[in-house]
């Protein structure tokens, strides 16, 4: 009986423990956005987003080039991964059992566990190098090699949950087989596809190791993407690193609009998947 | 007036090594209805997807001997042409999930990129789920998802969708194996006022609903074509000892 | 036939396009559904081709660009203690242990809580949907989105204090930044990445099993240790594995609080610098070939060792699931 009852003690106080452990695990989350709401809010205002970053010492200055450089470089990097990931995404779902697909299937491992580090390396390489300058350029190509892997498994995964019956429904009609694949079968699955490009989005947005030696940073605005070009993440490491009181509140307030900016690409990824899910 | 309008001609199938149908020959009258019944796994589906060339996307598929869809083997057409000829229905209703009903029934034009003026479109989905016996139910919610309807609707809003191709031939792959019994009346009935304009195949494995709804039957065991001729005369008087007893029950 | 064909189409009341028509068009002008498909097949196969190309090519970028160095230091290059631009001496083990120490660090820290999460949400602990379930799966989404800067950020203005203050106590250096520092930030990072998958894998025990376990007067702590635990073993270890690769690789955060020292790490409280920190550090700045080709050196360890870490995880995690 008293064996019991030590038994049952142990339960009690196991589950204890995993109830609290797990809800620890939730503190760094409170105490971050705790953090960087209060401090953001502190010295965030309109100026912030439409002036330019003022040197040490003078008051006030704003980040619009850093914001402006993350959507263009974010924006580059889309258009070049998007295609390939939605296509190789095709081909993986189509085949599955197939050598070639297997090793490709490897290939996309190997790609998405590369540190981003070392894929701002490669974009050094491939285009800093070859062009001579930092480059927005480049920092797009980086974000779109992290990109790829994240959209290519989305698509292969939403794809080939599509049930077969709907392929053979449009065969049956005689629909050529890439009419199929891109009005039945990539419609059908279209709200995964999003739901990966946005949550690749909201993960690249918020990338900075592979930018240090790729968009480089640069203090004025800049549009033309062969030249070196701020964002949002590289202003948050560089002012944060920096020993000045003034440049900590900038620092903050950029976390806060790159948190905002990263979830909210996540929350509309949610949203897009649960609102545009296809009932078969 | 009768008159042949799809003529199997020694026909074997199968996939890889494993040879399924055995040399089956027979023809199929237009505007009337044929069954092939046979007990499950005897080849029946195998043949209905070997006529609109359906078959050949199984990994693995073979053939020999000729299909001919008014005199022309369709296996020297192209598959896709076949296959806008001779509409297909499948086991379980599989109308696309991202289109209304309305684009369902239009799907065949929309999916093969075939423009259609405004009118041609309300007076083909008008007539095609007119004729599926659908339009009644959906005439008000033409506009939602198919997928919103019934399992007995969906099925036909599938044959709406396959009439509206304006087919030659219509392949019913066991239509009703996954539908309660009224769905299945409605289906059995509608076969009957379809047959004034479409010649149709259907698969079953249901005796009771071959002999209810067919003009021809074709009995396959162990794909090879056993007995083929008017049901009247294969339900009263089979010629063949087999099928004799597979209409009795003793297998299948 | 051509009569019953038009006879047809009177009794159908509405005419169609006919199909034999529409391809003898298309015949003439030399289109055919066949072409489109042909394109299309190879269009998908270039792209997925594509990928497998640059993958390749990755590596072959990062190992031609470091072989100066290998080169010049050869084995040295792995256990040499001294990494000094100045004197061109590039030797990367104090990187190696940096980076090791932070990573094992960081697992430990990181282990109770992802299996208490896990075991949370995998459905041990709660039977529906639960409002505390929904809040702790929340927060743990929401935790893996928040950039790494922003941990880098939060660690340097709320840890290093903290361990500082510690340090102080305690009489240790009060460096405050450091390995130390690095390992809690880094923890907090990959909870959220470990407890999904071992939530994923908790998930796939079967419930015959626990069930059978609970039958025979189990209590729950009794059917997690000596049921679920054993049987999620691989699942697990895999698990670990390939947090430990994101662990490995992990950048910003490590590079803000790790206190960027290339001297050899005395003690868990040291500064020091990491593999993937040294090349944040130091990659923008370095003139010299054979700094550059070093650091690449040190990029070309960190692919193949992170590679082969999630290569090896994937697999563990599939036999699993097949096992299962």
């Amino acid at each position: 009986m008293d064996n019991l009852r030590i038994r049952i003690l142990k339960d009690k106080i196991f589950s204890f423990l995993v109830v609290i452990l797990a809800f620890l695990a939730c503190l760094p989350l409170f105490l971050i956005l705790g953090f960087i709401i209060r401090n953001g809010a502190l010295s965030i205002n309109l100026d912030f987003f439409i002036h330019l970053p003022k040197p040490v010492g003078v008051e006030g200055g704003g980040i619009s080039n850093a914001i402006v450089g993350t959507f263009i470089i974010v924006f580059i990097a889309f258009i070049i991964a998007t295609p390939f990931a939605i296509f190789a995404g095709i081909y993986l779902s189509e085949n599955r059992k197939n050598l070639l697909a297997e090793i490709m299937r490897v290939s996309v491992d190997i790609l998405a566990s590369i540190p981003s580090i070392v894929i701002g390396i490669i974009a050094y390489l491939w285009i800093v190098k070859p062009m001579k300058s930092f480059s927005a350029l480049s920092a797009g190509v980086a974000l779109a090699i992290i990109m790829l892997p994240v959209v290519i498994k989305s698509t292969e995964e939403t794809l080939a949950m599509i049930p077969y019956s709907l392929k053979e429904a449009s065969f049956a009609l005689g629909v050529p087989y890439y009419r199929t694949i891109l009005k039945v079968i990539f419609p059908a699955g279209l709200s995964g596809v999003i739901t990966g490009i946005l949550i690749a989005i909201s993960r690249i947005a918020g990338e900075t190791a592979p930018l240090l030696f790729t968009a480089f940073g640069n203090p004025f605005m800049n549009l033309n993407i062969t030249k070196p070009m701020n964002t949002i993440t590289l202003v948050v490491f560089n002012y944060s690193t920096s020993p000045y009181e003034q440049w900590h509140k900038i620092a903050w307030a950029a976390s806060l609009v790159l948190l905002i900016i990263v979830l909210g690409f996540n929350l509309l990824s949610r949203i897009i998947s649960r609102k545009w899910k296809v009932k078969f | 007036m009768e008159s042949e309008i799809l003529k199997i001609d020694k026909f074997s199938a199968g996939f890889g090594q494993c040879l399924v149908l055995k040399d089956i020959c027979f023809s199929v009258q237009q505007n009337k209805i044929t069954a092939i019944m046979g007990p499950s796994g005897c080849g029946k589906t195998t043949l209905i997807r070997c006529i609109n060339r359906m078959h050949e996307f199984s990994p693995g598929a073979v053939y020999s001997g000729k299909i001919l869809l008014h005199g022309q083997d369709i296996y020297s057409m192209n598959p896709i042409i076949v296959r806008r000829k001779i509409g297909m229905v499948f086991q379980r209703p599989n109308p696309f999930p991202t289109m209304s009903i309305y684009d369902n029934v239009l799907s065949g034009f929309i999916l093969n990129g075939i423009k259609l003026k405004k009118e041609e479109k309300d007076q083909i989905v008008f007539n095609s789920l007119q004729k599926a016996g659908l339009w009644e139910e959906v005439k008000d919610n033409l506009h939602r998802k198919g997928t919103f309807l019934s399992g007995g609707q969906q099925q036909r809003l599938c044959i709406a969708r396959a009439l509206a191709m304006n087919p030659d031939i219509i392949l019913l792959d066991e239509p009703t194996s996954s539908l309660d019994p009224k769905s299945t009346l409605l289906i059995e009935q509608l076969m009957e006022e379809l047959k004034q304009s479409v010649t149709i195949l259907i698969v079953t494995h249901n005796i009771a609903q071959a002999a209810r709804v067919s003009d021809y039957v074709a009995f396959i065991y162990l794909g090879e074509l056993v007995e083929f001729g008017p049901s009247k005369k294969i339900f009263t008087a089979p010629e063949n000892k087999k099928t004799e007893e597979y209409l009795t029950g003793k297998f299948g | 036939m051509e009569n019953n064909k038009q006879q047809n189409n009177k009794t159908i009341c509405h005419t169609n396009p006919d199909w034999s028509w529409f391809a003898r068009v298309k015949a003439a002008f030399g289109i055919n559904d066949i072409m489109p498909d042909f394109i299309f097949k190879k269009i998908v196969l270039i792209c997925g081709l594509f990928i497998l190309v640059m993958t390749v090519m990755i590596l072959i970028s990062l190992i031609a660009n470091s072989i100066p160095s290998f080169k010049t230091f050869g084995i040295k290059f792995f256990i040499g203690k001294v990494w000094d631009p100045v004197f061109e001496q590039y030797g990367t083990l104090p990187f190696i242990v940096g980076t090791l120490l932070t990573s094992f660090l960081a697992l430990t820290i990181t282990i109770p809580f992802s299996l208490a999460i896990s075991l949370y949400l995998g459905g041990e602990f709660i039977k529906e949907k639960s409002f505390f379930a929904g809040f702790l799966k929340n927060s743990i989404d929401l935790l893996s989105g928040i950039p790494s800067v922003v941990y880098g950020f939060f660690g340097l203005f709320l840890i290093v204090p903290i361990v500082r203050y510690i340090q102080i106590k305690t009489g240790i250096e009060p460096y405050g930044v450091g390995i130390f520092t690095a390992s809690i930030v880094l923890s907090i990072m990959i909870i959220p990445f470990s407890a999904s998958l071992g939530r994923e894998v908790i998930e796939m025990v079967p419930a015959e099993i626990k069930e059978a376990g609970y039958s025979l007067g189990a209590t729950r702590f009794e059917v997690i240790r000596h049921i679920i635990l054993p049987y999620c073993k691989s699942g697990i270890t895999a698990g670990i594995l390939l947090a430990l690769g994101r662990a490995i690789g992990e950048t910003m955060a490590v590079t803000m609080v790790i206190g960027n020292s290339n001297m050899m790490p005395k003690n868990i409280f040291s500064p020091a610098n990491t593999m993937a920190s040294i090349i944040a550090n130091e990659f923008a700045e370095a003139i010299k070939d054979l700094h550059f080709s070093s650091l690449i050196g040190i990029g070309v360890v960190l692919f193949i060792v992170t590679t082969v870490i999630s290569i090896a995880g994937k697999i563990i995690i599939r036999k699993f699931a097949i096992h299962s």
